[in-house]
């Protein structure tokens, strides 16, 4: 199939961006998406021209690396899938496809499609985590049952890939299905228990200090998340956000 | 040629880590602070000795070129990781985690690091669980095991199929802690482009920062390389698109032996290959052969009729299929060890009986499971005879609750129906055994540089068994590689910081200057994709699942053609002191082209078969491996001499005191 | 406001919790309303006595002003902030609609339509009231000898067609408006589990019934005086 391309360029954070128009033929629908632009950035190199720039690595769809905001969409059309595991199955021989990067101002452009996520990295770092030492020395792993269900639960929201699609999706920009998801994943484990209060409370405020928007629920990031990540999950980050700050 | 000392302690197998932790030299609380650690990648090796690292008090550096330590390829791990807890009460022990693992290497493993490996491999599920890793639970409450290939035991932990995942975020969040303290300084989208030695030691890195392009210098009194496996030499593989072996090569170029580099793990349950422009191949997890049967037609016309799409592999009965595992190892059935199954599949489709287009595909059938769980279910929900409808149902939901995410995937890639249609696979190339040569310690030929997880060479022998490589990357990470460093630190109590003005940085950095620059002033015509591409294909040919004398000598001479030719027609556009894709992939694939060689002339050194190294001249009548231990029980150390065809082989012989050296048999 | 308002969450809470508040209040101020459909003595009784009662003029009427001033206030602030969180550059396409609704993405126009509306519905009942009360110092809610509260209400709706119609329209952007923001209230406190599903069902037949009443009972009164 032949498509028309219209994609974002921009040289660097501090230069101003453009649209530009490309044509690819030769697509086939088994490529992904990523594979599509791959053929693209091919012929531009062996023009001599500056192939388009955009963030990949693992290709299956776990990494959470890739991102590209497609006609509109994070992750482009369909749901429960990064663009990496997008297929070109999706599309239509003639049709044309915008492909922008995520936008939010706490995620600035770093080249063409590229954007610096490293905000979601300074919220895990400020309470992501239970604080244990690596002893070796650490009370057997069976010794503290799990409920199944709340395992499930804790694994669930685990799943987060940190892609960005959240903030990507929401109107506002928000963070709190990102954010939510550790906090949930610590809270609903025993060992995360001890720390919650702390965790909750420095997390949002480093989220809110990042620049994200304010949620209001309008629950496009659970639907575009490729994991399926529940909107449960910031109902339980601000009912513990709330008895952080209550008993605080 | 000289015989490599391992460092191996003295003293009884199962004593012998103790005995050395309470032999080595530590370093004071106090003198920590003044020591700094370099540790490049944040995969599981790397990030969680740099979160233990920093615990303990020493100031550490991490460098990964993702764009967040979290995103390193570790997460990509799906089935699980081993330890010898024996929760299910089926037997297992230190001992016999270790047997396996050595056997399943195919005795090319260094005993007392594998032992040492099973010995913490406990300790490390509990240290994940402290961390809020979320494990697959019973009903009970209490961790869920299930089983993997080449072994007879149920010792397998697991998240769903996202067991690597969940481990590298509990290692990630170990170090975002660290972060928080101070302790930690983490540089993303950094490569490291150098090891910088001074008086024979490594004292730093020369590292470019892809997004400014800027060369930059640090320092530290060791560092360590957690850099993972090379498996992207091949081009195609289940490697992320940026795994590399730069930081491991340019280490090997200062001075770093390389191990057995022809070792390599072609995983026999991936994704066929759909299409010339494809950029990777898709892993589905070892654990599907748990339910799984592998089949291909019994009649060769069939096969025919089915790669014309004139017949459909239900349509086939029972009676025509080959289920040639089960045929071949009843005892081991589907589940024998990696090396073997792929190259039962490789066997098969080199006789004409694959089933996709191109002829190299092989059925993986759940219909037989998704039958018997259907049952199962239906006699546990009180339904005596339960239509067929009634068994499918209950059986696909039985299914998806223990493959729901793989078998989606497989869906979105191929658009095909698992659940009504058996799957293709076939192998691809997954995880390499191979990498730098390090002692006992962890530490490289190098004196202060380290390797972990899989960027050495020491537990996995000539083939890795399933769920070991994320047992091996945390042993090495939380309880090996802190305690070993520090017995070397010590010296350096009194050393303060190293300068980065030293002229063996003014040196290094010139030269990756230069060498950054040439790659641009080329102005050749060819993409770097495409030698990369072409380097694939030789090696993939030549150096996959069977190799031959013939073959590796025309790899050798091709790939120094090959790089030649890249030296004088590629193409890198843009600049270097900005954020440049081809320029990172340039200085990626030009060492991927020197390791290749090696490579082949590992696998023509090598005149035997064993795990996944399997050359044709070496094999027993029926097809399977012929190890010559007399000759080869060794570990091939190659020392950089210039060009990869000059590398002078050492030897590190390896002595079973514990194990007897058999043939593996999974009959 | 200051302190704990600084926070995202906080700020959303404060959404929420002032939202049900309204309401509550529009639930209480339906049933008197209705009232005067069924029958005009008991809408006279109850709204003299709303406009009587020391508590309800004193205490609950203040909070009630805060509290749409506070919820209108936020909500701009909200917005701003939103808007600011997106960046310099927007996106040339947003498919809102794969996944989200038109009235979540767009709280902000139906809060301006009822905003617009209140200055109307303020204009027409509040301001005189509170002349005729306070300024007049006229608190017998009397007129020529009966209670004027029916009257006056009628008489707004009675032969005026533009009157009535702003009000049904006003009530459409109600509707929109609390369709998204009666069961996000519940998110936003952290209310999320197996009874979410009924209560999101309570929430949108609320959302769509009252103001239906509402618009109903303007439309009775200009139906009834044609």
């Amino acid at each position: 199939m032949k498509l028309t391309l219209k994609i974002w360029r921009q040289e660097n954070s501090n230069t101003k961006g453009r649209f530009e128009t490309y044509n690819v033929d030769k697509v086939e629908g088994d490529m992904s998406f990523l594979e599509m632009l791959d053929v693209l950035n091919d012929g531009l190199v062996r023009e001599g021209k500056e192939p388009v720039e955009f963030d990949h690595d693992c290709r299956e769809g776990i990494c959470g690396t890739c991102s590209l905001q497609i006609n509109g969409e994070p992750h482009g059309p369909g749901n429960r899938v990064t663009t990496c595991q997008l297929h070109m199955r999706s599309f239509k021989d003639g049709d044309t496809i915008v492909i922008e990067p995520f936008r939010a101002r706490a995620f600035p452009i770093v080249k063409d499609l590229i954007v610096d996520r490293s905000a979601f990295d300074r919220i895990q770092q400020a309470g992501g985590f239970i604080s244990v030492n690596t002893s070796g020395n650490t009370i057997d792993a069976n010794s503290t049952p799990i409920e199944k269900e709340k395992a499930d639960m804790s694994f669930d929201a685990a799943t987060c890939i940190g892609c960005g699609a959240c903030v990507a999706a929401c109107k506002n920009a928000s963070a709190m299905l990102f954010t939510s998801a550790k906090v949930s994943q610590f809270a609903l484990l025993p060992q995360g228990e001890v720390e919650a209060s702390e965790r909750v409370m420095h997390m949002v405020d480093q989220m809110d200090k990042e620049g994200f928007g304010n949620c209001t629920n309008t629950g496009a990031c659970e639907i575009e998340c490729p994991k399926g990540i529940s909107l449960e999950n910031i109902a339980r980050m601000n009912r513990e956000y709330l008895s952080a700050s209550v008993a605080g | 040629m000289t015989t490599l000392d391992a460092k191996i302690p003295e003293g009884p197998l199962a004593q012998k880590w103790t005995k050395h932790k309470n032999n080595i030299n530590l370093v004071n609380p106090a003198n920590k602070r003044n020591i700094d650690i370099i540790m490049i990648g944040t995969g599981l090796a790397g990030a969680s000795a740099a979160a233990t690292l920093a615990e303990l008090g020493y100031n550490v550096k991490t460098f990964c070129f993702q764009d967040s330590p979290r995103r390193a390829h570790s997460i990509a791990a799906q089935g699980g990781i081993n330890a010898s807890k024996n929760y299910q009460g089926d037997g297992d022990s230190d001992y016999r985690l270790f047997y396996d693992t050595v056997k399943g290497g195919d005795y090319r493993s260094r005993e007392a690091n594998v032992y040492r490996l099973a010995e913490v491999s406990g300790n490390i599920i509990d240290q994940c669980v402290a961390q809020g890793v979320p494990f697959a639970r019973e009903y009970g409450g209490l961790l869920d095991n299930r089983s993997f290939g080449g072994v007879l035991v149920s010792r397998t932990f697991y998240a769903k199929g996202q067991t690597g995942q969940q481990l590298l975020l509990g290692a990630y969040s170990a170090m975002n802690r660290q972060i928080n303290r101070g302790k930690i300084k983490s540089y993303t989208r950094h490569e490291m482009m150098d090891v910088v030695l001074i008086d024979g030691k490594a004292r730093g890195i020369i590292a470019r920062d892809m997004i400014s392009g800027e060369i930059e210098r640090h320092s530290a009194h060791a560092v360590v390389l957690a850099s993972g496996g090379y498996g992207n030499v091949f081009f195609l593989s289940t490697n992320a698109m940026g795994s590399n072996v730069t930081a491991a090569w340019r280490a090997h170029k200062k001075g770093a032996f390389f191990a057995n580099p022809c070792f390599t793990q072609i995983h026999p349950t991936c994704i066929p290959v759909s299409g010339e422009l494809q950029s990777k191949l898709t892993l589905m997890s070892e654990s599907l052969r748990n339910d799984g049967r592998i089949w291909v037609p019994a009649k060769k016309e069939d096969a025919e009729a089915i790669r014309a799409g004139k017949l459909k592999p239900t349509e086939i009965p029972e009676e025509d299929r080959d289920y040639y595992l089960e045929r071949r190892y009843p005892a081991f059935g589907n589940l024998v060890p990696r090396d073997v199954a792929s190259r039962a599949a490789k066997e098969r489709c080199d006789a004409g009986y694959g089933v996709n287009k191109t002829g190299e595909a092989v059925y993986l059938d759940f219909a037989a499971a998704i039958e018997r769980y259907g049952k199962e279910k239906a006699f546990s929900s009180g339904i005596e005879n339960p239509t067929k409808e009634q068994i499918k149902k209950f059986g696909d939901e039985a299914i998806e609750n223990k493959y729901g995410n793989l078998f989606e995937m497989y869906e979105k890639i191929i658009d095909e129906n698992p659940y009504q249609t058996p799957m293709m696979i076939y192998p691809a190339v997954h995880y390499t055994m191979g990498g730098l040569w390090v002692d006992y310690n962890l530490m490289t030929t190098i004196p202060g540089c380290y390797a972990t997880g899989e960027a050495n060479f020491s537990d996995h022998g000539a083939n890795r068994l399933g769920a070991s490589a994320l047992m091996q990357g945390l042993a090495d990470g939380y309880f090996v590689l802190p305690y070993t460093i520090g017995d070397y630190l010590s010296d350096d109590i009194q050393t303060g910081e190293i300068p980065t003005d030293h002229k063996a940085f003014d040196e290094a950095e010139n030269a990756i200057k230069d060498q950054l620059q040439k790659f641009i002033d080329v102005k050749g015509d060819t993409p770097v994709d495409d030698f990369h591409k072409k380097l694939g294909k030789i090696m993939w040919n030549k150096c996959g699942m069977a190799r031959n004398e013939k073959d590796l000598k025309s790899a050798i001479k091709e790939i120094a053609e090959l790089r030649e030719e890249f030296y004088s027609n590629v193409r890198v556009p843009g600049k270097v002191d900005a954020k440049n894709a081809e320029l990172e992939k340039a200085a990626r694939v030009a060492d991927f082209l020197e390791l290749g060689e090696l490579f082949a002339k590992d696998a023509l050194h090598r005149n035997e078969s064993c795990g996944g190294h399997f050359r044709d001249e070496y094999q027993t009548p029926e097809g399977e491996a012929l190890r010559d231990d007399e000759n080869f029980r060794y570990v091939a150390a190659w020392e950089y001499k210039g060009e990869p065809k000059d590398a002078v082989l050492h030897k590190e012989q390896l002595i079973y005191d514990n194990i007897e050296l058999k043939t593996r048999s999974y009959k | 406001m200051g302190g704990i308002i600084k926070s995202s969450i906080a700020r959303k809470v404060a959404m929420a919790l002032s939202g049900l508040f309204l309401v509550v209040f529009l639930a209480q101020h339906f049933t008197i309303n209705i009232t005067s459909v069924i029958s005009p003595d008991t809408f006279n009784e109850w709204s003299h006595f709303m406009g009587t009662n020391i508590l309800v003029q004193g205490v609950l009427q203040p909070i009630l002003i805060f509290g749409v001033i506070f919820h209108f206030v936020m909500g701009f602030i909200l917005e701003i902030q939103n808007r600011k969180a997106r960046g310099d550059v927007g996106y040339s396409l947003f498919k809102g609609s794969a996944n989200s609704s038109w009235f979540s993405r767009n709280m902000l126009i139906s809060g301006i339509v009822i905003l617009l509306f209140l200055g109307l519905h303020f204009y027409d009942f509040w301001i005189p009231e509170i002349t005729t009360k306070y300024i007049e110092g006229d608190m017998s809610g009397m007129h020529n000898g009966e209670f004027r509260y029916y009257e006056e209400t009628v008489e707004k709706f009675a032969n005026d067609p533009y009157r009535t119609g702003l009000y049904v329209l006003a009530f459409v952007f109600l509707i929109f408006h609390l369709l998204h923001g009666f069961s996000s209230a519940f998110q936003s406190v952290g209310f999320n589990n197996k009874y979410s599903k009924a209560l999101k069902t309570f929430t949108k037949a609320f959302a769509i019934v009252i103001p239906l009443g509402f618009a109903f009972i303007a439309i009775f009164h200009y139906v009834s005086h044609l």
